[in-house]
């Protein structure tokens, strides 16, 4: 499903990522529509992980720009850079959750730090944030007693906490059994579909993406840029470019093939 | 202009209390909104029927739901019955999507219990844990460096001289700045008093002799507690939480003789080189308070030949020896019992460096004594 006609919530304009003198990225241009489910696909080593922290505005681009709602991230500083980050959430590849708060704790922090909310209040948003991804009963926990998957959900939950508009998700499915990846597959789904949040994805899980994937980017490392852009089904079908087919059909094992069943 | 309705109005009835939510329900609205909504179903003396009108609501983040969930929750716990009025459709999707009725209540939080004899009980335990812990580490560290002794080629050789090299020469500038500051400092401290009875020369003997015998030594074991040790007990430490540690061990590559044995050989061969550093720079220090009493320096130095043997020197080096021991043994055990967790390590390498620290000065204070019946 493409959703080239929505408007876009984030722009990637002219962007190159460098480091010292190597260019890592060279000159990507792309949007990422609201509501939609993006995903940026990719070898190892690409810089998929790279984009995404540029994204987020950790990094300075070393050209061009990315715009959060039409504000751009890298260049915005103090309040407006405090606005842009809290309409975003970000999932990071081991979770990140604070090792010595609990976990509903951890969920509380943006809502202690960025609300005037009284605390039984922030409980009880925290409580219904870690509901939402399933992990209520985990609340009281710290994060070494919980599992790699639960740790991920939990930081979806703290990534929810200040209902932002666009989740950043960092290898969600990286190291997790299928079992696992394909519950944190459906509560992306139940997210963007109930809540109208806008997911930009960094992963190479082709299973997971099958499943969530509206539009996918691919970057390869030779080229340093995006070489084929589209739904998952037509990249893997269609694809003019060499290196994607082989891309799609070394793990094609383990994607659904058109008039598989659910 | 009318005046702008409230954000919050009650209406009661007989069995029935109506909550009237208008604007919008966000979390900076709900926050003032929150103890006030509250407090009217609270004050509600019969339970009967908590009826919330939602039809003015323009916009509800999840800080809203949070105040409706709140509410329905309050009632219920009196046992009345909740009903919620004109309340959008895609809102009614969300509050769905919480399972409230499965939502467990949030967790009370526990303040850990300071019972006497438990927290005796745990604090002996742990104490008993990192004795047998150390002793056996010590054991270990016995075993590999006579193993090394038999063989020197089990010994990681380029580890150990960069070790070393970190231990000892870069700790150098550092060493020499605080030796000569201590004693300069001492030095113009004694010779205050000592002046008053014209013996402002016996300055020299006291630098000598307090410089050489003890001070030399002990600032040099300290520097290198809080440079080397705490460096030692990240370094590994971090190894630790890596799993690092782990992968040599099913390698077969004991840990203690790969990262333990290169540091603590390479700390313990510079300390004596680093406290005979000290001991000139600290002598020299003093001498700068002689000089400028128009003393000359070759007088200065004579005096503190006549009160200094070669005993004194020799007894500080070998001090310096077992302090470097302990500095790197304690560091790397520290270290290698770090525990998961990004506190971890630093609260290993705090670990490390107070102990050291303290084991330092009862050496000292042992060493004294011992001297003392030896002679020296």
């Amino acid at each position: 499903m493409e959703r080239e006609d929505k408007k876009n919530i984030i722009e990637v304009e002219h962007f190159t990522a460098a480091y010292g003198g190597t260019v890592l990225l060279d000159d990507l241009s792309f949007g990422v529509g609201e509501g939609e489910i993006f995903v940026i696909l990719g070898g190892s080593g690409c810089g998929k992980s790279t984009l995404m922290k540029h994204m987020i505005g950790l990094y300075q681009p070393a050209a061009g720009r990315i715009l959060i709602n039409g504000r751009d991230v890298a260049r915005a500083g103090g309040a407006e850079r405090t606005e842009i980050l809290r309409s975003i959430g970000v999932m990071y590849q081991s979770g990140a959750l604070f090792g010595s708060l609990t976990v509903l704790e951890n969920v509380r922090l943006p809502l202690e730090e960025f609300t005037d909310l009284p605390k039984d209040a922030m409980d009880l948003l925290a409580l219904m944030k870690l509901e939402l991804v399933g992990l209520a009963h985990a609340a009281r926990l710290m994060p070494s007693e919980i599992s790699g998957g639960m740790r991920k959900r939990a930081a979806i939950a703290r990534a929810l906490a200040l209902d932002p508009r666009i989740i950043f998700l960092d290898e969600p499915s990286a190291g997790l059994d299928p079992i696992t990846s394909a519950e944190l597959d459906e509560l992306i789904l139940t997210l963007n579909r109930s809540l109208g949040i806008t997911f930009v994805i960094v992963s190479h899980e082709l299973a997971s993406i099958f499943a969530v994937a509206q539009r996918v980017i691919m970057l390869d490392k030779a080229v340093k840029k995006i070489v084929a852009t589209g739904s998952p089904a037509k990249l893997r079908d269609e694809s003019p470019v060499p290196f994607v087919r082989q891309f799609f059909s070394r793990t094609a094992a383990a994607c659904p093939q058109p008039g598989d069943g659910p | 202009m009318a005046p702008h309705p409230p954000p919050i109005e009650s209406r009661s009835a007989p069995g029935e209390l109506t909550l009237v939510l208008r604007g919008n329900l966000d979390r900076a609205t709900v926050a003032g909104l929150w103890g006030k909504a509250l407090g009217l179903v609270e004050g509600q003396q019969q339970s009967g029927v908590l009826r919330v009108d939602c039809r003015a609501v323009t916009f509800c983040d999840s800080a809203g739901i949070a105040l409706l969930v709140k509410l329905r929750r309050l009632q219920k716990a009196k046992g009345g019955s909740f009903v919620l009025d004109g309340l959008a459709a895609h809102l009614h999707e969300l509050l769905a999507l919480y399972h409230e009725d499965e939502m467990p209540e949030p967790p009370v939080e526990e303040k850990p219990h300071g019972l006497a004899p438990a927290e005796v009980g745990r604090a002996s335990w742990l104490v008993w844990d990192a004795s047998r812990a150390l002793v056996a580490f010590t054991g270990e560290l016995a075993v590999e460096f006579l193993a090394v002794a038999r063989r020197p080629a089990l010994l990681r050789w380029p580890d150990t001289f960069t070790a070393a090299e970190k231990a000892g020469v870069n700790a150098l500038p550092i060493v020499i700045l605080i030796s000569f500051l201590v004693g300069l400092i001492m030095a113009f401290q004694g010779a205050i008093p000592m002046r008053q009875f014209g013996a402002e020369i016996y300055v020299a003997n006291l630098i000598g002799l307090s410089v050489i015998r003890e001070l030399g030594p002990l600032m040099t074991a300290i520097i290198l507690a809080g440079r080397t040790g705490s460096a030692f007990a990240a370094e590994l430490g971090t190894m630790r939480v890596n799993e690092e540690i782990d992968a040599l061990a099913t390698m077969g590559l004991p840990p203690v003789r790969f990262l333990v044995l290169p540091r603590v050989l390479g700390a313990v061969m510079v300390t004596p080189f680093l406290v005979v550093f000290a001991d000139l720079v600290g002598v020299l220090g003093g001498s700068i308070v002689l000089l400028a009493m128009k003393y000359p320096f070759i007088t200065y130095l004579q005096q503190v030949q006549s009160a200094v043997d070669y005993a004194d020197l020799l007894g500080g080096l070998g001090k310096s020896v077992v302090f470097g021991l302990l500095v790197a043994g304690v560091g790397c055990f520290h270290g290698l019992r770090t525990k998961t967790g990004a506190s971890a390590v630093g609260d290993a390498a705090t670990r490390a460096v107070v102990s050291s620290i303290i084991l330092i000065t009862v050496a000292d204070g042992i060493f004294s004594v011992l001297f003392y019946y030896l002679g020296i």
